[in-house]
């Protein structure tokens, strides 16, 4: 298997105070990698780093290429797309203009309108709404869109910021249900950071606990979740 | 009533002044989300560019063309070297920034040409249009070129990628850039586009006020005061706020007694407060909804 992205030794800093304490770690192609741990431990951070939207050293490579030094519109260019926390959405955007904007960096113009057309099909709720503007979605609606919009960049890599954050349980099934497929039919490598470790470790192959800035513990998803200890001290479930 | 409807249609001919400098203060909060108080002087710079090459015998549509030329590349370039290390800055360092490209765009066009009034030329003639006496040719062809700019930003915000990444890049940077767009080159972009509407307005409006360098002072606030009225997020509604704007101070002049020339200036203002107040967004602005 050939490795997607390998971080090493990530330190990242907000003004004076460090956040990342030298990680490392690495996703294989076609994986779906989940990053555990409490608040605060520096999750966001880690994949705010790997975009270049927090100051940050260490090395970060993507298929084989440092790209460390790129501008985050640049990152993005590659195909690393990220669903940051909070959804990012476009809310005074329709639905429509919100997934064209997620194709905006890309050169092949032709394929964007089947590519929506797919999205529709994964998530039958956006075509409904494709009109309405996007703020007037509910939680569960966004949060859809935001993995569309991310997929519209035909990503290779898919970074997603607790995309389970304040939303239904039955929902979050849902969406984790489609990750799951997208994973597999669309051959799109996901890193999930969640805190909802249960349901992550259901969807993911390989899981990565941090704390405080540390991968503390990493391995298969089910060793993982099967494992007490890890569980009581580190997922508190 | 035949007064009412003169004052009206004499209040569209004013209100088309307005209406062309809205447009170019909707396009740069569009693409910064502040005003730029500088906006008039560059447009009066131009203005006074378009001049000086018709003067060096450039026929009018000729000099036209390259002065919005060059109004868009000064435009980026304004931005690329003042207001692009500024962009992490509180917005009162950017207003800083303004006023001091205010007073120096001010004093260079002083020092270039002087301050003494120069006639404009218009390539619509000044005839009374249609027999009316209230509206000339020139007039009427302002508001052709104002409808035509606005009809043509509708169609480049609403239907190509550079405009939806341009609205994009104004409304959530961040997001923006999550998707791959450039914002630091569609904020140039936008300053470029904003001076390239801004010369346009000062070559129409030009030909009516004179070419001075203080001819933008007092239409650059009636500008504000159409576009936050017709709302600073719609091009349409500044369009429509110039010529209200135009027409409510013919008709407050007309009707209230005691307000002649020198309480005009202060209606504006009035009117600035009290949309502010009333209906933040404007009567055309997009009020943006949000769920929390």
């Amino acid at each position: 298997m050939t490795t997607m992205l390998n971080v090493k030794d990530l330190r990242a800093y907000y003004g004076q105070v460090q956040a990342l304490h030298g990680l490392s770690f690495s996703l294989n192609e076609g994986s779906l990698t989940t990053l555990l741990g409490a608040n605060g431990a520096g999750k966001t951070t880690t994949l705010r780093a790997i975009c270049n939207m927090v100051r940050s050293t260490g090395a970060i490579e993507f298929e084989g290429k440092p790209i460390g030094t790129r501008s985050t519109e640049n990152v993005v260019r590659l195909g690393i797309a990220h669903v940051p926390q909070g959804r990012g959405t476009f809310t005074n955007m329709t639905v429509e203009e919100n997934l064209q904007l997620g194709a905006i960096s890309r050169p092949d113009k032709k394929a964007i309108g089947s590519d929506i057309e797919r999205m529709y099909e994964h998530f039958p709720v956006l075509k409904q709404r494709y009109t309405q503007q996007a703020g007037t979605l509910s939680g569960g609606e966004q949060q859809m869109l935001a993995v569309a919009r991310a997929l519209m960049l035909r990503p290779r890599l898919m970074l997603l910021d607790e995309p389970s954050f304040g939303l239904a349980p039955l929902i979050v099934r849902d969406l984790f249900r489609i990750l799951g497929k997208i994973n597999r039919e669309e051959k799109v490598t996901i890193l999930v950071v969640e805190q909802n470790a249960q349901l992550a470790l259901e969807l993911a192959d390989q899981a990565y606990v941090i704390e405080t800035g540390r991968i503390v513990m990493s391995g298969n998803a089910k060793d993982i979740a099967n494992n007490e200890d890890v569980r009581k001290s580190y997922l508190g479930y | 009533m035949e007064l009412f409807a003169n004052q009206v249609l004499a209040g569209i001919a004013t209100g088309a002044i307005y209406a062309c400098m809205a447009l170019a203060v909707v396009m740069i909060y569009q693409a910064i989300d502040h005003l730029n108080f500088a906006q008039g002087e560059m447009a009066m710079f131009s203005t006074f560019v378009s001049w000086q090459l018709m003067q060096w015998g450039v026929p009018y549509w000729g000099a036209f063309v390259l002065t919005v030329a060059f109004s868009f590349a000064a435009g980026i370039v304004i931005e690329r070297l003042l207001f692009k290390p500024l962009a992490k800055a509180p917005i009162l360092t950017n207003v800083a920034g303004f006023i001091a490209l205010y007073a120096i765009i001010n004093s260079v066009a002083g020092l270039i040409w002087d301050f003494t009034i120069k006639q404009y030329p218009t390539p619509f003639g000044s005839s009374p249009f249609l027999g009316s006496q209230l509206i000339s040719t020139h007039q009427a062809g302002m508001i052709g070129i104002t409808l035509l700019m606005l009809v043509l930003l509708f169609f480049f915000f609403r239907f190509t990628r550079v405009g939806l990444a341009m609205r994009a890049a104004a409304s959530l940077p961040e997001s923006a850039r999550l998707v791959g767009i450039n914002t630091s080159w569609m904020i140039a972009l936008g300053w470029g586009m904003a001076a390239a509407i801004g010369s346009i307005a000062g070559m129409m409006i030009a030909p009516v006020v004179f070419l001075e360098p203080n001819m933008m002072l007092g239409v650059l606030i009636y500008g504000f005061a159409a576009a936050v009225l017709g709302g600073l997020t719609s091009p349409f509604g500044a369009v429509m706020g110039g010529f209200l704007v135009g027409i409510f101070e013919n008709l407050v002049g007309t009707y209230i007694p005691g307000v002649g020339n020198e309480l005009k200036l202060p209606i504006a203002l009035a009117l600035i407060i009290v949309v502010l107040v009333v209906k933040p967004a404007g009567l055309f602005g997009r009020a943006i909804v949000k769920r929390v």
